[in-house]
């Protein structure tokens, strides 16, 4: 006790890392609300969400839009929302982190536009774009364009960086949704520093493109990881990173400069294992994610956003986002963490185990190098396939017991929550207004332009594309001129077309041994299939622009290893096509995923068309995070089933869906198989 | 709200809507002929026999696409599609993919589906399961592809095939199309392993990789012998690239004059009126072995009794498995 030593003074503690909140929602003017409340209660940077139709290239008024405005961020249609959005925040003295890919180009456009109108020096300009499309590929989904233009896009938000807005981070090289797709800690390795490879081989061949220039490009490149709940597994990932980034940064790219050969990068912890049952114990597995990756001085993240302890219920309500703000300061303001340097460094215990993961992920970065590279990797459906692998045998083993998930498969047991008895059920309500009053705010800003000019800045923009003259001087042209995100969308669509990505589904190798309750599930499919006449086919839809297919892909697997015929299209369906596919392919079930929240007006169209084709009657299931109020009403119009993220027993949703499919033909439920 | 409580719909004013082209009956008569139960099997007959005889003999176009996996077979299908949508004519496809040897599931429709105009009424694709079927195809495919026939302009069958599946599909379409891939050596493996006779047409897809499409090109044109009767049919071999859209014209304007030449030489009647025969044997062999067929009196004597039966292969199918299931 008496070697106790009193705190440190403030002038030897490490400066903190940058402390962001992942949110936006509504409007721009209620984001703005928000965020000036978050930096009023000691947020030091924001990070920007954007809603679906943003996030792909549509306006709030295009027919995919519908049901999506707002809802899983905040809309932006044009330069005017973009200066409400930021009213009153200085944006030269701001950091700001938009989680913005496929139209990076021109969410950065709008933000130097604005920043222009704000009278800012924008070569002072602080922030992020994230600008990882190969990721949406694989998980995410917010794609537009085939592979090759992306990452032409990608490199001419790099350069344009590089030169005008040198303090920006032009590219986060996200592994946070690998991990969100099943990836194991090396394959989260090897695919980032592969993608970060792809990017940058593409940019070194450019004309023009000197020693000095590529070395300045290097030191913008930054990472965006995911934090799980094996802590320690983690804090060695990162390790490991940042030794074969530097390797790969001196080998590949001759950076010798110090300064630019830094490993750079922010976390947002994991999503992945939250869970909804006994949801209280996520502020604990957020915790403990986030001391992973701040622990090790050396391998320390630059800045933090944690979810908050509800994200598997819905959407976080501005006090639930507050107690994850509160996690951070306690972390970085009240503990010692900061008072040391490197406690790790020395431990050969963190050495074995960061050795380990290095040399798996070269010989992932190894097997990607074989199948030509990250893009040829993802067109081939070679590393989709390799996520949905890893992400079945995540789900197996929690099946399986091997994997213990408290609430989930052991300490279920447990006292009503008095956190969820609120009126609103302890998540935000979005204002079901947003949607059009957008659509308005658009109408107002197309009757208060000069068309002329709009239709010369979209020239402009075309004319970019088709030369590869860097497109971010001409999207900026067309940010003053208040053209609509979805005609810079539309305009670069009819130049590189539009793309679709593996659904990886297809190659996922089946066990024999499925274990006797996969048997028994079998069973019942056959015998079902048998007495309806032919083998049970079942269409699994994403309807919507959301593009987090890991679930719909999870269970299309599970349902092919348990005897269904599945016709699996993807992700950004329209009700219209899912109608037309259920007819054309004859399913005896229907099941939908949708994460947005955009449940209730999909599900009402879907039922629509499928009338429109004759097949009104045909039994629906619904999964997605769906409070209970929606579930409700979804089963009293009709759905059959609404699964949600408790919902995590694979073999019982089959043999559900056998339920359901026998109930509809007035066949006896027969006996359960589990 | 249960299918049960509907009144099975007549297989005659059935096989009428297919044959207008109402996509809803086509579905419905996709599903019946899919359905195994006994009275499904025999209206499904019944369907069968009562779509215009015309149509199944001498128009339209039944076209088998087949390749090893990967090579781009969905991409040339879509791109094929929007070809012959662009000259005004309606589409059927039947894709079929593996099943799970262990589960007896499949994932189906993925890729060709996403690519394709899928809310296009001129359009139709059904996927089908091999479910396990030797010899690739599933039983299903030859009654599904009359369907597909009576219904629209051109008929696409894609199957993965490596080896004896081409044979397969060769005994159901007017012309096989096998799609290879440069560098891969399968093209000529066709050729070598002496099945050269089964594709009418070969594609080397992914042209726009250069150089190698060229070297498969020319190892090919080297390999190639021409028909050996006058007047008969030589195998052409072309190179495309589906994803970037060269050499589709090519390949649409290759399969539309096999047609021509097919209906000329009088094989399009022929193939077509003897497919029901193929058919028929595959699945006797398949369900009761060589040794079945000789219980019936051997492929002439079933070849004989098809002749003879007014309904058709499918109902005679019925009628031997009765038979032959009894002992």
């Amino acid at each position: 006790m008496s070697e106790t030593k009193p705190a440190a003074p403030a002038a030897t503690r490490d400066k903190p890392w940058l402390i962001r909140t992942y949110s936006g929602h509504s409007s721009a003017a209620a984001s703005n609300a928000l965020y000036r409340g978050n930096l009023a209660k000691g947020q030091t940077g924001l990070s920007v969400a954007f809603d679906l139709p943003t996030q792909t290239g549509y306006d709030a008024d295009h027919p995919l839009a519908r049901g999506e405005v707002g809802k899983v961020g905040v809309p932006i249609s044009s330069i005017d929302d973009m200066a409400t959005l930021f009213d009153q925040i200085p944006l030269e003295q701001m950091n700001t982190s938009m989680t913005i890919n496929a139209t990076a180009p021109w969410l950065l456009a709008l933000y130097i536009a604005a920043a222009e109108r704000q009278g800012a020096d924008t070569a002072k300009l602080q922030g992020t774009v994230q600008n990882d499309i190969i990721k949406e590929y694989l998980s995410r989904g917010t794609y537009i364009f085939p592979p090759a233009p992306s990452i032409r896009l990608t490199g001419d938000v790099i350069t344009y960086s590089v030169d005008e807005i040198p303090k920006w981070n032009p590219m986060n090289v996200c592994s946070y949704h690998l991990q969100e797709a099943g990836a194991t800690p090396t394959q989260e390795i090897a695919y980032a520093l592969s993608t970060a490879i792809t990017i940058l081989d593409e940019l070194k061949g450019r004309p023009g493109m000197d020693e000095a220039e590529m070395a300045r490009s290097v030191g913008r490149i930054s990472f965006f990881v995911n934090a799980g709940i094996r802590f320690i597994e983690e804090c060695c990932k990162m390790r490991a990173m940042a030794a074969m980034w530097d390797r790969i940064a001196r080998e590949r790219y001759g950076v010798t400069d110090e300064k630019l050969l830094r490993f750079r990068y922010g976390v947002q912890v994991n999503s992945l294992g939250l869970t909804e049952a006994q949801a209280e114990n996520n502020v604990q597995r957020i915790v403990l994610e986030m001391l992973g990756v701040v622990l090790s001085k050396n391998a320390r993240a630059r800045a933090v956003q944690l979810p908050a302890w509800n994200e598997a219920l819905g959407l976080p309500r501005p006090w639930d986002q507050q107690w994850s703000l509160r996690v951070q300061q306690v972390m970085a303001f009240e503990t010692d963490l900061l008072e040391y340097g490197d406690i790790l460094d020395g431990s050969p215990v963190i050495e074995a185990k960061v050795n380990d993961l290095i040399a798996g992920a070269e010989a992932e970065m190894a097997a990607v190098a074989n199948e030509g590279g990250m893009t040829r990797a993802v067109e081939s459906g070679y590393v989709k396939r390799r996520l949905v692998e890893s992400h079945t045998n995540r789900m197996r083993a929690i099946e399986s017991g091997d994997l213990t998930i408290v609430g989930i498969n052991k300490y279920t047991e447990t006292h009503p929550s008095p956190l969820m008895t609120g009126s609103d059920g302890g998540i935000l309500k979005v204002d079901a207004s947003a949607e059009g009053e957008q659509i308005a705010r658009l109408e107002k800003t197309r009757s208060q332009r000069d068309p002329a000019a709009v239709a010369e800045a979209l020239d402009r923009l075309r004319a970019a594309a088709a030369s590869g003259e860097n497109i971010l001087p001409a999207s900026i042209a067309c940010a003053h001129a208040r053209v609509t995100t979805g005609e810079w969308g539309g305009t670069l669509r009819e130049v590189f077309g539009e793309y679709r990505a593996p659904t990886g589904i297809d190659g996922v190798i089946v066990g024999r041994a499925g274990g006797a309750r996969l048997e028994g599930v079998r069973r019942r499919v056959k015998e079902t299939g048998d007495a309806l006449g032919r083998p049970l086919r079942l269409l699994i839809g994403k309807p919507g622009l959301d593009g987090h297919s890991n679930g719909a892909e999870q269970i299309a697997v599970k349902a092919r290893d348990a005897g269904f015929e599945v016709v699996y299209d993807g992700i950004r369906l329209s009700p219209k096509q899912i109608a037309t596919a259920a007819l054309e392919e004859g399913v005896h079930l229907i099941g939908l995923s949708v994460l947005s929240g955009s449940h209730l007006e999909l599900m009402e169209e879907v039922r629509r068309e499928l009338a429109a084709v004759g097949l009104a009657g045909l039994p629906v299931i619904l999964g997605g995070i769906i409070p209970e109020d929606d579930a409700f009403h979804l089963r009293e119009g009709g759905v059959a089933r609404v699964y949600t993220p408790k919902d995590a027993d694979l073999n019982a949703i089959m043999d559900d869906l056998v339920d359901v499919i026998r109930a509809h033909h007035g066949l006896d439920p027969s006996e359960q198989a589990a | 709200m249960t299918h049960l409580a509907q009144p099975a719909e007549a297989p005659a004013s059935l096989a009428a809507a297919v044959a207008a082209g109402d996509r809803g009956a086509v579905a419905r008569a996709l599903n019946l002929i899919d359905d195994h139960r006994a009275a499904a099997h025999d209206r499904a007959a019944e369907l069968l026999a009562a779509l215009p005889e015309d149509r199944l003999l001498g128009a339209g176009h039944l076209v088998g696409l087949t390749g090893p996996p990967g090579v781009g077979k969905s991409t040339l299908t879509a791109a094929l599609i929007r070809h012959w949508r662009g000259e005004g004519l309606t589409v059927g496809v039947l894709a079929v993919d593996p099943s799970s040897p262990f589960s007896g599931g499949a994932v189906l429709g993925d890729r060709l589906r996403m690519i394709t105009p899928a809310t296009d009424p001129g359009v139709f694709v059904r996927s089908l399961a091999d479910r396990g079927t030797f010899g690739g195809v599933s039983a299903e495919a030859w009654p599904m592809s009359q369907i597909l026939l009576a219904a629209f302009d051109r008929v696409l069958i894609e199957t993965v095939g490596v080896g004896q599946r081409e044979v397969d599909i060769a005994d159901l379409a007017d012309t096989i199309v096998f799609v290879a891939q440069p560098y891969s050596g399968d093209a000529i493996q066709v050729i070598k392993a002496g099945i050269l006779e089964v594709p009418d047409i070969l594609v080397v897809n992914k042209a726009d990789l250069g150089a190698g499409a060229r070297r498969t090109l020319s190892d090919l044109a080297a390999a190639i012998r021409p028909a050996e009767e006058p007047g008969g049919w030589t195998l052409q071999a072309l190179a495309a690239s589906a994803a970037i859209g060269t050499g589709v014209a090519e390949t649409a304007g290759t399969i539309e004059r096999h047609r021509a030449w097919l209906a000329d030489s009088g094989h399009l009647v022929e193939r077509r009126q003897t497919a029901p025969l193929r058919w028929l044997l595959a699945r006797l062999v398949e369900r009761f072995g060589r040794h079945g067929i000789g219980r019936l009196g051997g492929d002439g004597a079933v070849a004989e009794r098809l002749a003879e039966a007014p309904t058709g292969a499918f109902a005679l199918l019925g009628e031997y498995n009765r038979l032959l299931s009894q002992h």
